[in-house]
Parts: C-alpha cells; structure tokens; sequence
C-alpha cells in the first residue's frame, strides 16, 4: 500500500503525467468533435449518409464510442509514452535504486508501479469520457438536436477503453524495464504503435499469414476490441475479430508485458 | 556484529570485481570502507542491499539476508550519488520515500531539520546546488531511524566546506550512537571520523583495522641547516635528499636537541602518508 502511495504521489505530481493526459484530451476533441462540427457546418462532404453519420458520432448517447475508437492508435501511443517514461526515468534519476533499497519487496516496488499507473490511466479514461461528453452535450445543444444522455450501455465501450488503455500501459512499462530507460523504450513503443503495425497490415494485405497475424498483435487486438463495442472511423479500429477474442488477447499482452517486467525487475541486478 | 561478509565475491565476466572480501561491522562505530576509485566498494556496498547479487559468498545485514524487507527497513543508505525525482521538492521526494518505509510525515520534517535543509525543502530538487542533493541523501537515508547508516562517498563532489559539513554530520549521528558504513577514497576523511577501517583494493579486502593501526608510527620530517649535522644528533634518523625523516613522538625534544648544538630549524612536521603508501606498507604491492 506504501508503495502505491508512493508512487501516486510522484506521478501526480509530475508535469510529463498532466501534459501528455491534456495533450490526449485536446486531440480528442479536435479529431472527436471540433472537426466534425466544422465539417458539418459547411463541410463540402454533404452527402446524406455521411452526415448522419457525424451527427450519430458526436451523439451524448454514443460518447462511449467516441472514448474507445481514439485509444487503439493515437490515444495508445500516448498511454504506452506515460508509462515508459514513468518506469524508464528511474533508471537515469537513480530513483530505482533508492525504490529498491527503501524497504518493500522487488514484487511490491513494481506492484506500486503498476497500482498507481492504473490509477492514472482510470483518471485518464475518465476524463475522456467526461470531456466527450461535455463536447457532445454542447453540440448538440448548438445544433438544435433532440439528445439524450449515454444508458447504461456505455459500460461496455468504457471497459473495452480500460482493457486497450491498461494493454498499452503494460506495454509501456515492460519497454521501461527491458531498455533500462526513457528513451529507446519510449521510440520503440512509438514506432510499433503508430508505424511497425500500420506497416504489417500494409504487407498482409498481399501475405495471407502476415495479415492473420496483424489481427492479434497488440495494436491490432485493441483495435479490433474498439471496432466490436462500437467505435469507428478512427485510425487503428478494426473489425476482423470478435470482442470476446480480442479482449482475450489484450488480457494475455496484459500478463505478458507485466509479468515480465516484474519477473527481469525481481531477478535483475540494480547497478 | 551489523554487517559480516564472507568470501563475498562479484565477477563481472571473467573479472572479479569483488574478491571474496570478508569484513565485519560493529555496533556503534564508523567503520571506513577505503580504497581508491574501481576497488569495488560501490559494488559491495550493492551486495550489502541486495542490488545486486553476489556471484559466491555470503553476507548477513543485522542478522538478515540482504534485500530482504526485514534488513533494508533497518539501513538507510545513501548510494553513489541520490537518487530523487528531479521535478519534486525535496520535502515532497521525502515524503515519497517517508511512505516506501512506511514511516509517517513527521520524520520527514525531523529529517529535514538534521540535514538542515528545512530552508530550502520546498525548492525542486533539480534546483538543489550538489551539496544539497547530497545533503538531502542523506536525509532520506535517516528516514525512520536505522540502525545502520551506509553512506557510499558522502563527500564525492562537495567543496572542502561542504565536505566539512558533511563530515561534521557523520561525527554528530557516531556521536548518538548511530551505526555507519562510510566509503571513500580519501585516507584523511577516514581518519578524521572513522573507528575502524577496511582497505579494499583491485577487488581485495587488504586490511582491515582500526585507524590508529592503519596511520602506524608517526614520522616526522625534518629540515634543518645544517642537515647532516642533524642527522648525525639524531638517532635512527633518515637522511632523503636535503630533508630527515625520523620515527618519533616526541617533536619538543628532538628541536631542542638541534637548537642546543647551534642547528637552524626550519621545520618540523608529522608526515601524512598517502593511500598510496599505506597500501604499499600493508600489501607490500604499490
Ligand atoms: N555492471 C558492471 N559490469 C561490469 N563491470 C562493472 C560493473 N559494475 C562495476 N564494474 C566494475 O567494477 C569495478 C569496481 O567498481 P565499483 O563501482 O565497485 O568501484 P568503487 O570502489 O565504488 O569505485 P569509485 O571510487 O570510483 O566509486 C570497476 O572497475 C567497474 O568498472
Ligand atoms: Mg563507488
């Protein structure tokens, strides 16, 4: 419990955490809502079908979606960065080594670790969804819609955002502890959520096996698990696996990237 | 007994970077752990903590295996250089570390007050100057009261007046009764406030004694005109170059002698013998 504490109260604490959330949150809006809204108001695109697909998209009752489709790619990569630099850090400060002689276990140092990202990727998500909403209500108010507030059917595509947003946490803190710091973790984990994935699917699309493969792969699972709960029309949603599959999946990345990391953190000497 | 090692031993490939070094540790003194810069304190002092494990022997930590919660929670320790998070301030880094040993704020403040560093407690850490940093290590290794203090190199980097105060802190806790494990490379600061002293060297534990063992016999230097005449009123004396050296306590008796037969004394002075020479006097290997 001490060291979810401790952990909390440096992440909160710490610039990189509120910038990379408000820089998510900001993307959010503009590529959720601020576009489509400008797009609708005297877009060129005016053909029917895809207008009542923006309207649809920037719906309260449909917030759960716009949460969901922004976290497979964009929102991912920026998890996937808090967190490799979260664990990757301490190995530059020195403030592993003052972690790992404080008291606690190896396994409670890294459960710590792991407590207090949840914590913040919770907040993150919630936040989200709490500024979709807000964006939402407020178009819809401007435009003169007939809306209603999300049922409880959002609780789906918000479980599916914490499953894709805690696989991209675990990612991110596995990169931390293999590389032994922020910045090789932090490229890597860019360069195959945003590039080396988008690239395989490229080649899948001429290699039968490739493209089987590209469904499962971290970033391919999480959009595939965004696609079946609802989100689209967003970089990186999928729709070639079901939802049990691909949130399976992202639960085996899940216990993958952190048992890991905790068994080379338990295991590896500190120098 | 602390601290014991037995044969503790770390190779990095091929190379024994620590060579089965046995020491030990007793309550309430300061023991200094001497040797120059690669001997391998930093590294024994990470087998003592459980940062890393030794490649073969042992090493028990107030009766505990090291690592284990049940030792660290009674070390605190303050190793090659601190280690905080540069965009916190200090009392906030404290309080960090307060809740990893599970101690509660207000030995964040009397933490503070120690290492007197209440002024500045709210500044970023990244703004300390380096004799904060170190300062505020060491309030952190004092969190929660341990029974022993491993401070590796406290004084690496400090200017003499910061190495000062700094020195002056391990003679005030030694003072309390406190327990401590100092490294360094510098004979005199071992001198100055340790009780007992394990020289390390290439890997070796080459000595371990207490100081007075380790300064040996006091040998004074002698210039006088003129020298030879010196050297013959003196007995056992050693004539190098245009200076004596002689192995004797008592300084007052010797200048008399000189200035009764008319012998211009220049200067008289206790010769501080270098690591460099205490090594070769207690391995024979320079
Ligand atoms: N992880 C490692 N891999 C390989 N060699 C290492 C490793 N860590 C330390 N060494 C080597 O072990 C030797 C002893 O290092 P150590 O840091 O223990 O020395 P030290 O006595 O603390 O020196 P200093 O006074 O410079 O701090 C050095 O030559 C160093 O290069
Ligand atoms: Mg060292």
């Amino acid at each position: 419990m001490g060291s979810v504490k401790a952990e909390l109260l440096r992440l909160w604490k710490w610039p990189a955490t509120w910038v990379l959330i408000g820089v998510w949150l900001v993307m959010s809006l503009t590529f959720g809502y601020l576009f489509n809204y400008l797009a609708l108001n005297g877009g060129t695109n005016t053909r029917d079908l895809s207008q009542q697909q923006l309207i649809s998209s920037m719906q309260p009752e449909n917030v759960g979606a716009a949460v969901v489709r922004g976290l497979p790619m964009f929102g991912g990569a920026i998890i996937l960065v808090l967190a490799a630099l979260a664990v990757g850090s301490g190995y530059g400060w020195g403030t592993w080594k003052t972690t790992l002689t404080a008291g606690p276990r190896r396994v409670s140092a890294m459960a710590g670790t792991v407590g207090a990202l949840a914590v913040i990727v919770v907040v993150l998500v919630a936040l989200t969804f709490l500024v979709d909403l807000g964006a939402a209500i407020t178009v819809a108010s401007l435009e003169g819609w007939d809306w209603s507030l999300p049922g409880t059917a959002v609780v789906e595509p918000l479980a599916a955002s914490l499953l894709i947003a805690a696989m991209w946490t675990g990612f991110g803190v596995f990169l931390g502890i293999v590389t032994k710091g922020p910045a090789l973790a932090v490229g890597l984990g860019l360069m195959w959520a945003i590039v080396t994935e988008n690239l395989l699917r490229g080649v899948g699309a001429l290699l039968g096996p490739v493209e089987s493969l590209t469904k499962v792969l971290p970033g391919g699972s999480a959009g595939n698990l965004a696609g079946a709960v609802g989100g689209s029309g967003a970089p990186g949603v999928l729709n070639d696996l079901g939802g049990t599959t691909a949130a399976l999946f992202l639960v085996g990345y899940v216990v993958f990237f952190l048992g890991t990391a905790t068994l080379l953190k338990v295991r590896r000497d500190l120098v | 007994m602390i601290v014991t090692t037995e044969k503790l031993t770390k190779r990095y490939g091929d190379r024994a970077v620590v060579d089965e070094v046995s020491l030990s540790v007793r309550r309430g003194e300061v023991y200094g752990f001497l040797g120059p810069n690669g001997a391998g304190k930093t590294t024994t002092i990470r087998m003592l903590l459980g940062l890393v494990q030794p490649t073969s022997g042992s090493a028990r930590v107030l009766g505990e295996a090291p690592g284990t919660p049940k030792a660290l929670l009674k070390v605190g320790s303050l190793i090659e250089g601190p280690g905080f998070y540069p965009y916190l301030s200090g009392r906030d880094n404290l309080r960090v570390h307060a809740h990893r040993r599970g101690v509660d704020r207000t030995h964040v403040e009397a933490a503070l007050e120690q290492v007197d560093l209440v002024g500045a407690a709210n500044e970023k850490f990244r703004r300390y100057s380096l004799g904060m940093k170190q300062r505020l290590g060491v309030a952190a290794a004092l969190l929660g009261q341990p029974e022993l203090l491993i401070l590796d190199e406290p004084t690496n980097g400090l200017d003499p007046a910061g190495m000062a105060d700094m020195r002056d802190l391990v003679r005030a806790l030694a003072a309390q009764g406190q327990t401590v494990l100092l490294s360094s490379h510098l004979l005199g600061e071992v001198e100055e406030i340790c009780d007992r002293v394990g020289v390390i060297s290439q890997g070796r534990l080459v000595a371990e004694s207490t100081v007075e063992q380790l300064r040996g016999d006091t040998v004074l230097l002698i210039r006088a005109d003129p020298i030879e005449k010196a050297h013959v009123l003196i007995e056992g004396s050693e004539l190098r170059g245009d200076v004596l050296h002689v192995r004797e306590t008592d300084a007052g008796a010797l200048i008399r002698t000189l200035v009764h037969a008319d012998v211009d004394v220049r200067e008289v002075r206790p010769l501080r013998r270098t690591l460099e020479e205490v090594f070769f006097e207690m391995t024979g290997v320079a």
